[in-house]
């Protein structure tokens, strides 16, 4: 571990008179997963979508690799190779599994202003939509329309099309949502061994999970930051359990 | 993944070219001259299905570029001579895409209703330009009095004077053009625009810069509707604002949904089918007096279409597969 790839410091966002997000600084680093979590509200999918460009900050820095990114669009952080999968499923539904995940894949290419040889005749393409359908568990639904598809896999077709892009920083948003025990088993399994060589930040609402994959964890409340560290100090913070976790956490098998 | 036109499909396109190459053969100088304007209306309103079909543009000004490249090969054009095809049709089309991209930078950074305004309004700005400017005859409309032709050394190759080489140059064209667009539309360039019609959120998240490939996409689509343009004044030599007005645009919009958008061959059809029962209902001999509210029977057909068949008339050629699907699993 070599410090922060990516970071926010002091970032906030509001609409209007109300935060969303207020001050906030975390610093993610590589071959770590950072859960966020947080009672509905809290902020946390303002966060995800702060640090994808999705929503420029009201105020603050997001610093990646050492570089300023805060007012960068998203096509552009998403580029720099900062991925993110989305909370309502976000797919090409019209369109074959492949297909989605070949227009994931594709946009890793130096430019696809290229108008004359087929698509199809891309291989170095073609092999990494087929790797990233194969870690997804996807394989076997491949020609499938991606609308036809349970919402379960239609969740795998998320991470599939993430994977494709071959980012360095993974922001999942709920990425289990939906998902039956055996994928959600499936799926964390992957998450850690992704974990090795990439930086993850994952919200996640199932406890279980969470305390599967965190290796660091943050609580929100209404925007803010209320304590961050490792998930042996969450499961005994007093003012975590009080403001948030209380008895789901202890049922949970703490 | 690929985009190719299924078996029926090329049949048909087939049927449709044999049909129209026989023409000449069997038909009178006005029978080439309708089915001239088809395949020039085929074209310009398969230009418009690569935006609205294809990139979920819906440009309402589109007869902005046909108009622009008729008016250059009349501007281009000397008084007494034919000019030059080739040099004639590569001015004209240079001149569209040029218009077309400082144009379509501004409009296309808008989008749903404000992209149909803006490109509306653009249209009527070129429009307005023709009509009330001195530079080609005004509201009058100007002549092309020698039309263009195609000298290799010495020999005459292609003289579009004549009504059965402008037929055929025009057949060519639509072949030319179709085939193009198919392959634009299996390639990288043509996947990431089918996927901002989808969903160009999700694609601007994958790390497309989606306006460059939808300015790229509408310049593309402007350059081929002013080949219609180019070969639409070849016709009658003559040239008038009112091709670049928003009837010409609605009228091109018509025959795409007609066909059956984000289809490319329905743009084919639509445009063929329009102007077939427009020729239809225009004929004293066949609807004796309506034919002078031939609107009114226009409009009938219209709506009939969008009503009964889902996906325009393509969607006959879906229905007709269907059954062959139903009948055979049982028998």
């Amino acid at each position: 571990m070599t410090g922060p790839v990516l970071a926010m410091e002091g970032v906030s966002k509001w609409f209007g008179g109300l935060y969303a997000v207020r001050a906030v600084s975390i610093a993610f680093e590589v071959g770590r997963v950072d859960v966020i979590i947080g009672p509905n509200g809290a902020g946390k999918t303002t966060l995800i979508n702060l640090l994808s460009g999705d929503l420029l900050p009201s105020a603050g820095r997001i610093v990646y690799r050492g570089r300023d990114i805060t007012q960068l669009p998203s096509h552009r952080i998403s580029r720099l190779g900062i991925g993110r999968s989305y909370q309502i499923t976000n797919i090409f539904p019209q369109f074959t599994c492949t297909r989605n995940v070949w227009l994931a894949a594709q946009s890793r290419m130096k430019s696809c202003m290229k108008f004359f040889r087929p698509a199809a005749g891309y291989r170095d393409v073609g092999k990494r939509v087929d790797r990233a359908l194969t870690l997804a568990g996807l394989t076997g639904r491949a020609g499938e329309l991606a609308a036809n598809i349970s919402h379960g896999e239609q969740r795998q077709l998320e991470i599939a099309m993430l994977l494709a892009t071959e980012p360095r920083v993974l922001l999942l948003d709920e990425p289990l949502a939906g998902m039956g025990p055996e994928e959600t088993e499936n799926i964390v399994a992957l998450i850690r061994q992704l974990a090795r060589d990439h930086c993850i930040v994952l919200i996640e609402h199932d406890m279980d999970a969470v305390f599967a994959v965190a290796d660091h964890l943050t609580v929100m409340v209404n925007g803010e930051v209320l304590e961050s560290g490792p998930p042996e100090q969450i499961r005994t913070s007093a003012t975590v359990r009080q403001a948030y976790l209380g008895d789901e956490l202890l049922e949970s098998g703490g | 993944m690929v985009t190719v036109p299924s078996r029926p499909v090329i049949v048909a396109l087939v049927g449709i070219l044999i049909a129209l190459a026989a023409v000449p053969f069997v038909g009178d100088t006005y029978a080439i001259k309708v089915a001239t304007r088809m395949i020039v209306f085929a074209i310009f309103a398969m230009s418009l299905d690569l935006l609205l079909g294809y990139t979920g543009l819906v440009s309402f000004g589109h007869a902005a570029f046909f108009g622009l490249s008729a008016y250059m090969l009349h501007l281009y054009s000397p008084e007494y001579d034919a000019v030059n095809l080739a040099g004639a049709l590569a001015f004209c089309l240079a001149v569209t895409a040029l218009a077309a991209t400082l144009i379509g930078a501004l409009v296309v950074r808008t989008r749903g209703i404000y992209f149909i305004m803006v490109t509306l309004a653009f249209a009527q700005m070129l429009f307005y330009l023709f009509h009330d400017s001195p530079i080609a005859g005004g509201s009058d409309g100007a002549y092309i009095w020698v039309k263009p032709a195609l000298t290799v050394g010495g020999v005459m190759v292609i003289d579009l004077e004549s009504r059965e080489s402008l037929f055929y140059f025009a057949l060519g064209c639509l072949v030319v053009c179709y085939a193009l667009i198919v392959v634009v539309l299996r390639s990288p360039f043509g996947q990431v625009i089918q996927g901002i019609k989808v969903n160009e959120h999700r694609m601007r998240a994958l790390g497309y810069d989606t306006y460059r490939y939808k300015l790229v996409s509408f310049v593309v689509s402007a350059t081929i509707a002013g080949v219609a343009g180019f070969l639409f004044a070849c016709i009658d030599g003559f040239v008038s604002p009112q091709l670049l007005g928003w009837r010409e645009s609605g009228i091109g919009l018509v025959m795409v949904i007609l066909g059956g958008m984000g289809t490319l061959y329905g743009s084919v059809v639509g445009a063929i089918a329009f102007i077939g029962v427009e020729e239809i209902v225009r004929d004293r001999n066949i609807v004796g007096f309506m034919s002078e509210h031939w609107q009114i029977l226009m409009g009938a057909f219209v709506i009939l279409v969008v009503l009964l068949l889902r996906n325009g008339l393509t969607g006959l050629l879906l229905l007709i597969k269907r059954r062959r699907t139903a009948n055979g699993d049982g028998a």
